[in-house]
């Protein structure tokens, strides 16, 4: 019993902690330097797994189906299966998954080192509010960043796929193209696809700020907080993936 | 060190635009079709097969339109299709008769329109008069099976 009341507890604080930071979100356009700098920390220096990961999902999706597919005689049709499980599932999905690797652990780490130090105390103090100093500018940032860092994962995964199917396995580059243009859909495949990696954006971010905030400000508290963001928000994007799949396509 | 990140920031946010670009322009049907200048034509099929919404609709092979919608009229107990032609085509003369394919033994199904040689021309909302329904694969094997058999004598059989 005391398990579960803890567990409905957390997500009380966690929808709280959420409340909070979307109401201090439109006092950061005016200091949009903020938004900017986390940008940096959690857009661009994610940049490099995610091009390196788009670009071997790519490759190896484009191996494998080529292998089934050629058991049919119906190599053309490479290029939109590629295209297609890259922009509905692979690119947000995985992207996700190593957003919270990258990003979110960094940013659990940051904030519950800032609490065991009284760093967040400190601007208290201060009589500066650190949820409008400290965890909306990452999280609009999380926000941002995760559709761009899939949008990029999706198309480099594309250009992979490309260089496997049409330079090494000889797949005719004209049909490459001309079948992904002509069975993929841009509001029903690319769009969705966006708007998952918004949904997982949103939630990622999320679960490593209030871990972050909510940690035992001890060095132990920091370790475990972090190992959950990253477990947690793993699961909550599959399972998000899930439903989001059965609403959008059903 | 300042105008680097915002460097960074920025060569980030273009990097992540230009992909999703990519994704609409090159890698989805969103460049092939425009949603400004189109008209439409019904047609009415006692049989659609696999038709669906946003199936091509084909002249000669090449694409003008697509399936918008599909209907069922339960006075005439006909499939009523309406299409969305590209406004480019605009001249089909009045008789012309539209077919349902398949691409390929097995592929998807499309509307192939083969013009006539009336002078009016079918204008916006108009209607094919003439058409003719999609292969039933079933149906064409059950034929061909009871062909076969009477040649044989009828009751022979297989």
């Amino acid at each position: 019993m005391k398990p579960l009341l803890n567990a409905v507890e957390r997500l009380g604080r966690g929808s709280i902690f959420l409340a909070k930071t979307l109401r201090v979100l439109p006092k950061l356009l005016p200091r949009f330097g903020l938004v900017i700098h986390q940008l940096h920390s959690v857009g661009v220096q994610t940049l490099l797994i995610i091009v390196v990961a788009g670009l071997f999902v790519g490759m190896v999706l484009a191996l494998q189906l080529y292998y089934t597919l050629s058991t049919f005689g119906a190599e053309d049709t490479l290029g939109m299966l590629v295209d297609l499980s890259l922009v509905r599932e692979l690119g947000p999905v995985v992207a996700a998954l190593l957003f919270a690797g990258r990003a979110g652990s960094a940013l659990t780490a940051e904030i519950g080192l800032m609490k065991a130090t009284e760093q967040l105390s400190g601007l208290e103090m201060m009589a500066v509010d650190p949820v409008e100093r400290i965890i909306a500018p990452r999280f609009l940032a999380g926000f941002i960043a995760m559709p761009l860092l899939a949008a990029i994962f999706s198309a480099v995964g594309i250009l992979g796929g490309y260089a496997v199917g049409v330079d090494l396995l000889r797949v005719d580059a004209g049909a490459f193209w001309s079948q992904i243009q002509a069975k993929v859909d841009f509001s029903e495949d690319v769009l969705n696809g966006v708007i998952k990696s918004f949904v997982f954006g949103f939630v990622v971010t999320w679960i490593a700020l209030f871990e972050g905030h909510d940690c035992i400000p001890t060095s132990e508290g920091v370790a475990r907080a972090t190992t959950r963001t990253v477990v947690h928000s793993s699961l909550a994007v599959l399972a998000l993936d899930f439903v989001l799949t059965a609403i959008m396509y059903n | 060190m300042f105008r680097s990140i915002e460097l960074t920031v920025g060569a980030f946010v273009g990097i992540g635009l230009a992909a999703l670009f990519m994704l609409a322009m090159q890698a989805s049907n969103l460049s092939s079709f425009t949603s400004d200048g189109q008209y439409a034509l019904t047609a009415r099929f006692d049989n659609i097969g696999g038709l669906k919404v946003k199936s091509a609709v084909k002249v000669s092979g090449v694409k003008v339109g697509q399936v918008s919608a599909i209907d069922y009229d339960m006075e005439t107990f006909e499939a009523v299709v309406t299409m969305r032609i590209d406004e480019r085509y605009d001249k089909f003369p009045k008789d012309t008769i539209a077919s349902i394919f398949t691409s390929g033994l097995l592929g998807e199904q499309y509307i192939g329109l083969e013009p006539g040689g009336d002078d009016q021309v079918l204008a916006d909302q108009g209607e094919i008069r003439h058409t003719q329904s999609a292969m039933v694969l079933e149906q064409i094997i059950g034929q061909f099976l009871f062909s076969k058999s009477q040649d044989n004598g009828g009751n022979e059989g297989f």
